[in-house]
């Protein structure tokens, strides 16, 4: 009895679903009904054992190696269940039902008998059942539907929550090209041809459409009734539908940062900017490029920021000290240990360049390549990343002009390079001249460090630069 | 040029089940394919391609691939347990987990790849091996090989030349297996011996086998050689022509989705995080300044990483806090050194300035580094 009432409720919400307000303001007459059919179908869904279907090769029992659904968790026909190993063969297992896992037979490891019950799924009654051969066949739906394919000629595999979709939104599944298995018509294809269709939510793009040779015009996968249309580029997805909250703990590289960054909290930081000419220095590095390349090292700019870092510190030493965890002490640090920000795939890491204030520019090229292969190929050992005493950020080479860094903790100061542009300025005669402008962003301990100190050491360290021959006069 | 363009469009059309009339409705049986790429990633993604959405009903196909150096672990495999991961990374060869069953294998161009497609009804492995026993055998009738029931192909009675993995879906399957040509011998084995001690895992162990190249035994054979004479028996066999239709996997084009299942194929979260459960109970023994100091490490690990940690350290050989601070820190992290490196000096920043400190974190995190 209840299953009668079940199915007579389904075919009356599918032949109105088209009209959705019409249907919101009947819902209204049959809520009572609606809210007891759905309880009522509930307690209908049936249990079925999904049993472990034929190898083949003879094979009767596999090992269960892992569970892709636990109990609980809604399944829809065709999703995968489990991997199964027999020797030497992994099978994935899929589901023959919608419904939802209420036994897994088995646990990771047990060995799991062909024939015999491999999971229990609760049948949702209104929904149907596949037919017991693993045939390409859609589950019994309404009327309406089943028509509708037969029209087409052909029958389309998709989901029950896939089609609802597609019927919201007037989209004939006929269209879509499946991207699931065995041409599985899934939600992501949906979207994607909503998102075609609509153009407004993405920015047009005719040269990213990739023309497809002349010589397969059958092969295009696009939905066949539509000639204009070209291979069509993977885009973002439409925000409208995505909206599900995802939740992950912390753990490895962000943990570090959350570490370094509470604590760098602690420090009273002070900032201090100012813009660099490097036109000469633009100049310079062109001259010497070759020459570094034949020795077989890229030279880029940051050895000249490095070693000009230095220089400066040698003249302010307070900058490159350490204050103990009291602000008792003030620890001068020796070795210029000049760190340097790597944006790596999995975060934020600073290697450090050792000794800088025995390097020379070249030297410290050749150990920056060193650095910068072993970052990109994660393979940085300790003693690279530890015993860092001043940073530099070279964060224009991703963009950028002011910032405002944050001091890594148990060094007193660093500095943010943002990008080089080309802009108008002028000189001595009082003419405009093309100049290549740097901005450099410095962030202090102001527990040690005062601003005149700061403004000295940039003043020195931008005078190097502006005029790389004066480091000529210095350089140790 | 002309015929080999028309193939394609024709196979296509039919691969995709577009409603269109399918030009192969006089059903030719089979399709070889080779791939132009040595990435293994790129060619296992082929694979999944071909497993996910071409119809196998019609006709059967034969992928043929090498691959740069690479170790390949099977589906439920530990990487830990079965190679050095130390020397891989030195030597900057890749490790790729494939989806199907089975043990490790080291690839280089010396090795060729063969991966038979069929329906799932039609999954037959013995066949697949006795078609390329006959192919050698044509070829060098000379050569004793001969299949195993375990489903190797052994050289001279003794010497391993092909293992073999299989992978069944829905509605598909394939059977791909190696064959040793001309690989670098000493290269596969110190790859494949793990030096990583007090593994306790239920993961599929790889069975140890004596290997032998089929060059060594007949220098005159390529892996050329080889290809085109599995090709010519598969065509024979499949009444088709001998025709080797290649394939490029970066090609979106004609493999729609394959960027993406190349892509999966490197994460982190397949390669090492479908490790199945696995613990680690080892002795560390570290010499620091005149004397040896013994750790003793207990670690559980889950889908790759530390889920429980337990270094037992000699009392107050580190401050507790900082010792909370390191088990806090591994716990939940990446079984991965790149990580652990980047956390333990993380970590260091926040600990007092002391150089004799600093010292023994650094010998405990190398330590403890060295594991992964």
């Amino acid at each position: 009895v209840c299953i009668h009432r079940v199915r007579s409720c389904s075919s009356i919400r599918f032949i109105k679903s088209k009209y959705v307000c019409v249907f919101d303001k009947s819902a209204l007459k049959f809520s009572h009904q609606q809210r007891l059919f759905r309880t009522s179908a509930v307690s209908c869904g049936q249990i079925v054992q999904f049993k472990l279907s034929d190898i083949g090769e003879g094979i009767t029992e596999v090992t269960v190696k892992e569970w892709y659904v636990k109990e609980g968790d809604s399944v829809s026909q065709f999703d995968s269940i489990c991997e199964v190993q027999s020797d030497k063969a992994s099978v994935t297992i899929t589901s023959r039902y919608d419904g939802i896992i209420r036994k897994l037979h088995y646990s990771i490891d047990d060995i799991a008998f062909v024939g015999k019950p491999l999971v229990d799924i609760e049948i949702d009654a209104s929904k149907g059942v596949a037919s017991e051969e693993d045939v390409v066949e859609t589950p019994p739906m309404s009327h309406e539907e089943h028509t509708h394919q037969e029209i087409k000629g052909h029958k389309t595999l998709a989901t029950p929550a896939v089609r609802r979709l597609a019927m919201e939104n007037n989209i004939k599944l006929s269209e879509i090209v499946g991207t699931g298995k065995d041409n599985r018509i899934l939600k992501e294809d949906i979207l994607n041809y909503l998102a075609k269709q609509t153009g407004a939510i993405l920015p047009p793009s005719p040269k990213a459409e990739i023309v497809p040779p002349l010589r397969k015009p059958e092969a295009v996968p696009a939905a066949p009734k539509d000639k204009a249309r070209k291979i069509p580029v993977p885009v973002s997805r439409p925000i409208a539908f995505s909206g599900k909250d995802r939740t992950e703990p912390v753990t490895g590289f962000q943990k570090a940062m959350v570490k370094t960054m509470s604590a760098a909290l602690k420090i009273p930081h002070f900032g201090y900017s100012d813009e660099v000419d490097l036109t000469q220095l633009v100049q310079l590095r062109e001259e010497l490029k070759p020459v570094a390349e034949m020795r077989g090292v890229k030279l880029s700019f940051m050895p000249f920021f490095i070693k000009a870092a230095s220089l400066g510190l040698l003249q302010y030493p307070i900058l490159n000290a350490s204050l103990d965890e009291n602000c008792q002490n003030v620890t001068y640090k020796a070795s210029h240990n000049i760190g340097v920000a790597m944006d790596t795939e999995q975060g934020l890491i600073v290697p450090n360049v050792k000794n800088v204030q025995v390097c020379s520019v070249f030297d410290i090229a050749v150990e920056l390549n060193r650095l910068q292969s072993l970052g990109s190929a994660g393979q940085l050992g300790t003693s690279d990343l530890t015993g860092g005493t001043f940073t530099l950020s070279n964060i224009g080479t991703i963009g950028g002009t002011y910032a405002k860094p944050v001091i890594l903790p148990p060094e007193v100061a660093i500095g943010a390079l943002g990008k080089i542009q080309v802009l108008p300025r002028f000189n001595g005669k009082g003419e405009v001249f093309k100049a290549q402008i740097m901005n450099v962003s410095w962030s202090a301990d102001h527990r040690i460090i005062d601003g005149a100190t700061m403004a000295r050491f940039s003043n020195l360290w931008k005078s190097y630069l502006e005029n790389p021959a004066s480091m000529l006069l210095d350089l140790k | 040029m002309a015929l080999q363009s028309l193939k394609n469009c024709l196979w296509l059309s039919c691969v995709l089940r577009t409603p269109k009339a399918c030009f192969w409705s006089t059903a030719s049986g089979g399709l070889i394919i080779q791939s132009v790429s040595n990435d293994v990633y790129q060619n296992l993604a082929v694979e999944d391609w071909i497993h996910d959405h071409m119809d196998l009903e019609k006709q059967h196909v034969l992928f043929l691939w090498r691959n740069s150096p690479a170790v390949v672990i099977g589906r439920h495999q530990n990487p830990w347990q079965e190679c050095n991961l130390r020397l891989l990374r030195q030597k900057n060869i890749k490790l790729a987990r494939r989806r199907s069953g089975g043990g490790t294998v080291y690839h280089d161009l010396g090795n060729i790849n063969l991966t038979f497609f069929t329906t799932r009804k039609k999954y037959e492995r013995m066949e697949n091996l006795k078609l390329i026993v006959k192919a050698l055998k044509a070829l060098r009738p000379q050569l004793d090989v001969h299949v195993t029931d375990r489903y190797d192909i052994l050289l001279d009675r003794q010497y391993k030349i092909s293992g073999t993995a299989a992978k069944l879906g829905r509605t598909s399957a394939y059977h791909h297996c190696t064959l040793l040509c001309n690989a670098d011998k000493f290269v596969l084995s110190s790859v494949l011996k793990s030096p990583y001690k007090g593994l306790k895992s239920n993961a599929t162990p790889s069975v140890p086998a004596l290997v032998k190249n089929l060059f060594e035994e007949d220098p005159s054979l390529t892996s050329e050689i080889l290809l085109d004479a599995i090709a010519k028996e598969y065509a024979v066999q499949h009444q088709i022509d001998h025709h080797i239709t290649l394939i490029n996997p970066a090609d979106e084009t004609l493999l729609p989705g394959i960027g993406n299942k190349t892509k999966e194929l490197q994460t982190w979260e397949w390669v090492y995080g479908k490790t199945p459960k696995f613990s680690i109970s080892t002795c560390v023994n570290m010499t620091y300044k005149d004397s040896v100091v013994d750790v003793k490490v207990n670690m559980d690990l889950k889908h790759g990483r530390i889920e429980v940690c337990n270094i037992d350290l000699p009392e107050q050989w580190l401050p507790p806090g900082l010792y909370s601070e390191l088990v806090k820190g591994l716990t939940g992290s990446k079984f991965c050194p790149n990580e652990a490196t980047t956390l333990v000096t993380t970590l260091l920043r926040v600990c007092p300035q002391d150089d004799e400190l600093h010292s023994r974190w650094n010998l405990l995190c190398e330590n403890m580094i060295r594991l992964m």
